[in-house]
């Protein structure tokens, strides 16, 4: 028997109902306003009272409507067909929902259940498995989607029996288990799973040590994120969070790619559903649409909802992980789901911490970041979530509680420069404010000089280096005016700028210069390094300064060059005719 | 809204604040409207029996025998062609005194497009004005604010771009708007014999404050209407929204909410979102393109209405007064238009993102050297080119009285590079250059 219940308080989307029998925290439930279902999730419960936060507009809704209970947390539909769909942030369909509007209780199915499935087995009856464990497997786009135990089975099972290969619906049993006390268990193609539980079923999660190739070339060249880490890009508004994050989306050299649009804009989705059919992925040669999936919770949809979006999105990448594929989650803005946390907090008239967030902030985004990972799965397959979330700070100050709570839980900190934008230094990372720890891991360290060039680590600081001193003679030469200096201060920021332009900046919206391979990246990090090792002769700051825009010049146009095609090598030539005309030898 | 029949009525508030009243009642729907005292207000919490009500028009003088009817439903607007070349104030109610309107009957602040349904907005909107066009391309279906100190002539830039912008129909939404520029509106529009395409909802200075919270959810669901229904190209202008967030501050004050930054209620950012939300393209030619104003105290754009505002707009127009030329101009520096990619060296001339990005260039060049200028240092020979295209640059493209076509502008633009600098200052990629660089 469910529980029942009657609403008896409104305030916007915090409904209080009156409830006959048990009720669970986070259990969902749905009110039924004049035929239309609202769902709502628990987040308070005293005595007969649960106070339920409603993932629609409650506009209409009267003391004493009937509410039931659904005995589950919110839940997600994990099953073949997930690939290129579009949700909202509860996981339903908008694709299937009816006119131009989101009508409120529209509550399509995430999966297509009358759609059939080339199935294969990967078990034979007899054999021994537990959760997660791969019993069969369906081609979706280019991914062999694994059919598996589902996470909620928690013993050690037989196979009893499986089908043959052939076409299934993903409801079709496709196999029997029988558990250690000789139950027996079907097994569809699609199970379901509480999204604000972590899915733990894999063997192990090592440290990172493997680097996410992105083509971006501040991030792989001087903040590299592991394949599995985690990294956070805060940022004033209009410095360009989104674009880097579609670029990521872009060109990351990941499996498969999360999108959860999380309370930000409409047209930029709509840019994705646009572009993403028909853009090309750089690796696979396929379409990039059919290796991604979007939540989209833009600002204008529900507010719960908001929240409830990133979770979505994260069960969604923890559970191809476990087919063994690389995935990598993008949330913008997870400021958007912080505020949906305060703006109910705030509500429920709880006890405020800093800017009246609530208290446990913290230990809400750590938990998150928390489940991001690369894995080894029992079967000795590797997979992992590469999370990747954008901040959006108040008054672009970074001393606010969601900057401050996410540089505690993520590795990777790429921050976004007023500044820099404003001089349209794209992408705006801040050289000197980011960082990677997972530079700093040995096995991190090892995997570059091994994959990409023996010295690398060490060019890549050394790099870093000669911005921080160009830096330094900048301010000098700002404090003291161009001849109150020595030319060599003019000598070292304009090195600097070399690397600024021609490595840090990149253009996001070329054709070419959007995605840097890393060979590239290499080849053009060593190019610019032999030229800040050379020494020129000048005659005065002037004379400096325009002869290395020439030199910078020439390097961007390479950059706009197909890589090693002649005319790149054209440009290279003119580059050395330059450089060959104030080298000291 | 007359009263009906089956209306209920009540005669005991039990509790009165500034902005709101309860009163103990049954079967009441959240976010009903209400009649109190003679003053439409609305449902905003229900506990119980125990009903608060916002009043839009504040409740002074309002005692606690008060009559109070409710009406069962949400605010509604009646939309039909019959809306257009009308003015209404924030309840839309016709002004001086027009007949009431036919139409049906549509609740405002409705549901939002589902994303799906949307398309990707591709259609340049051309003002003339070089600031825009040049450098911060202007789109239909986008929703851009200009973000303006108190003293700048923000609406009459805005009243300028909406006549030239050749939109089917402008709906103006004004929340505190001022009596003199109420008029000036009511003029520009007669005077352009623009009447019959605009629609105005106001809420002036001598109105209750609160009531503007209704202004941007009526102006939004007439544009819906003439947009989905008519398939109509709609421009909405929201005039002050700067005044519609301290209104909303009001309301969540009374109700003891928590405020975040800036005494601004935590929801402002969603608050906001709704409304900015509804400017978008439909795949069958409708759209809603919202150009708003927000006006900022001293120019401090971290302030939480400004600063969410940024957060949610597709860019924003800053308005400036260039002390070389004596002009206002659209700061190249500070304004951006974050859809002008979609449209740009597409729907104009290929050179067009490239010269748009190397006169911003320049033109900080000539920033830099002014700062050293200031700080007393010697300026070089670049330095001093650099001065000279600011100014050309300032009075030729970036003041609001330009009025060309963007071909024009580009033309103008190779003219000062080639006036003041050479080809590899201006670094821009070869083949253009060799196409566009005037031959003499
Ligand atoms: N790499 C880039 N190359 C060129 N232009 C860029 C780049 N990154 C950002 N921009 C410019 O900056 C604008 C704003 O970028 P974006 O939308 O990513 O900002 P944001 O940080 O996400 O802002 P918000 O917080 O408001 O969402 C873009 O429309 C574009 O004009
Ligand atoms: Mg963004």
């Amino acid at each position: 028997m469910k529980t029942q219940g009657k609403v008896t308080g409104i305030i916007s989307n915090l409904v209080v109902v009156e409830v006959d029998g048990p009720v669970a925290q986070n259990e969902i439930c749905y009110i039924n306003l004049a035929g239309t279902k609202l769902m709502a999730e628990v987040i308070k419960v005293i005595g007969k009272l649960a106070y339920v936060q409603v993932f629609e507009s409650t506009r209409g809704l009267r003391v004493g409507t009937p509410v039931e209970f659904q005995g589950h947390m919110l839940e997600v539909t994990l099953g073949p067909g997930l690939l290129s769909k579009n949700y909202d942030g509860l996981q339903h369909d908008l694709a299937k929902m009816k006119g131009i509007f989101l009508q409120r209780g529209d509550y399509t199915d995430a999966l297509d259940f009358d759609s059939e499935w080339d199935f294969t087995p990967l078990v034979e009856p007899g054999t021994q498995v537990v959760a997660a464990d791969w019993l069969g497997e369906v081609p979706e786009n280019w991914v062999k989607h694994k059919i598996m135990v589902p996470f909620t089975f928690t013993d050690k099972y037989t196979v009893k029996s499986i089908v043959p290969a052939g076409k299934y619906k993903v409801s079709d049993t496709i196999a029997v288990l029988v558990d250690s006390k000789g139950e027996e268990h079907k097994v569809t193609m699609y199970q379901k799973w509480p999204v604000k539980k972590a899915i733990t079923a894999y063997k192990e999660k090592p440290r990172p040590f493997k680097i996410l190739e992105t083509g971006v070339r501040v991030i792989d060249t001087l903040n590299p994120i592991a394949e599995g880490g985690t990294g956070f890009i805060p940022g004033p508004f209009g410095c360009g969070k989104t674009v880097l994050q579609h670029a990521l989306a872009k060109q990351a050299n990941a499996d498969m790619i999360i999108m959860a649009a999380c309370g930000e804009r409409a047209n930029e989705v709509v840019e994705i559903f646009t572009e993403f059919p028909h853009l090309d992925d750089p690796r696979t040669g396929r379409k990039l649409m059919e290796r991604t999936t979007i939540i989209c919770n833009t600002s204008n949809m529900p507010v719960a909802a908001r929240e409830a979006s990133v979770y979505t999105a994260m069960t969604i990448g923890e559970y191809y992980r476990s087919m063994g594929l690389k995935v990598l989650l993008l949330a913008d803005s997870t400021s958007r789901w912080a505020q949906a946390l305060r703006e109910m907090s705030n509500r429920l008239e709880e006890l405020p911490g800093p800017d009246a967030f609530p208290m446990d902030l913290s230990a809400v985004i750590a938990n998150f970041y928390a489940r991001a990972g690369f894995v080894y799965l029992n079967n000795g397959n590797t997979g992992s979530v590469t999370f990747i979330g954008t901040v959006s700070p108040a008054g672009g100050n970074l001393k606010e509680p969601v900057t401050e709570s996410t540089k505690k839980a993520a590795r990777c900190f790429y921050a976004l420069s007023q500044q820099r934008a404003d001089s349209k230094r794209y992408p705006a990372i801040d050289p000197m404010d980011s960082y990677s720890k997972y530079l700093e891991y040995p096995e991190i360290q090892e995997y570059l000089n091994k994959n990409i060039s023996e010295k690398w680590v060490s060019l890549v600081m050394k790099s870093k280096n000669i911005i921080q001193r160009g830096r330094e003679a900048y301010e000098q030469i700002n404090i003291l005016g161009d001849d109150g200096v020595p030319l060599d201060y003019h000598d070292r920021y304009w090195k600097a700028e070399i690397i600024d332009f021609v490595v840090l900046q990149q253009d996001a919206f070329d054709k070419i210069d959007c995605n840097t391979p890393l060979n590239r990246q290499r080849y053009m990090l060593e190019k610019v390094m032999q030229i800040c090792d050379t020494n020129f002769h000048f005659d005065g700051f002037e004379q400096c300064s325009s002869y290395y825009k020439r030199i910078i010049n020439a390097l961007k146009q390479m950059n706009y060059s197909e890589f090693q095609s002649e005319e790149f090598y054209n440009y290279e030539k003119e580059l050395e005719t330059i450089l060959n005309e104030r080298r000291v030898q | 809204m007359e009263t009906k029949a089956f209306q209920r009525i009540y005669t005991q508030l039990t509790g009165i604040t500034k902005a709101t009243v309860s009163l103990r009642a049954q079967g009441v729907a959240n976010e009903e409207l209400a009649m109190v005292h003679g003053r439409l207000a609305q449902v905003v919490k229900i506990m119980g029996d125990m009903v608060t009500l916002q009043v839009f028009s504040g409740t002074e003088g309002i005692p606690t025998n008060a009559e109070v009817v409710f009406f069962g439903e949400p605010p509604k607007l009646k939309v039909s062609d019959d809306l257009a070349g009308r003015f209404f104030d924030a309840y839309g109610r016709p002004m001086f005194g027009d007949s009431e309107i036919e139409g049906e009957p549509r609740e405002i602040g409705g549901p939002s497009v589902n994303p799906l349904r949307r398309k990707q907005p591709s259609e340049l909107i051309a003002t003339g004005i070089a600031g825009i066009d040049l450098n911060n391309t202007l789109v239909t279906g986008q929703k851009i604010p200009f973000f303006a100190d108190p003293d700048q002539p923000f609406n009459q830039v805005m009243a300028m771009v909406a006549l030239r912008a050749q939109a089917d129909k402008i709906i103006l939404g004004g929340m505190g708007l001022s009596n003199d520029d109420f008029l000036f509106f009511k003029n520009v529009f007669e005077n352009a014999g623009a009447l019959d395409r605009i629609i105005s909802f106001v809420n002036t200075t001598e109105q209750p404050p609160v009531e503007r919270l209704l202004v941007p959810d009526m102006a939004l669901t007439a544009a819906e209407y003439f947009a989905v229904e008519k398939k109509e190209k709609v421009l909405v202008l929201l005039t002050d929204m700067t005044l519609y967030a301290d209104a909303l501050s009001i309301v969540s004050n009374r109700m003891d909410q928590i405020p975040s930054k800036d005494s601004m209620p935590g929801s402002l950012y969603s608050d906001l979102a709704k409304i900015y939300e509804k400017a978008v393209q439909f795949p069958d030619g409708g759209s809603i393109t919202i150009i708003a104003v927000t006006t900022l105290s001293g120019g401090d754009i971290t302030h939480a209405i400004p600063d969410n505002t940024g957060y949610i707009t597709e860019g924003q127009l800053f308005l400036r007064t260039d002390s070389d030329t004596g002009k206002v101009i659209v700061d190249p520096f500070r304004s951006l238009s974050r859809l002008k990619q979609l449209v740009i060296g597409k729907k104009t001339r290929e050179d067009h993102p490239q010269v748009m990005n190397a006169a911003v260039r320049l033109y900080a060049d000539a920033a830099n050297a002014k700062t050293k200028l200031e700080n007393g240092f010697d300026l070089t020979e670049y330095d001093e080119r650099a001065l000279k295209f600011a100014r050309d640059y300032s009075e030729k493209l970036l003041a609001i009285d330009v009025n060309v076509e963007v071909d024009t502008m580009l033309n103008t633009a190779w003219q000062l590079f080639a006036k003041y600098f050479s080809k590899t200052e201006v670094a821009i990629k070869n083949e253009l250059v060799e196409k566009y660089w005037p031959a003499n």
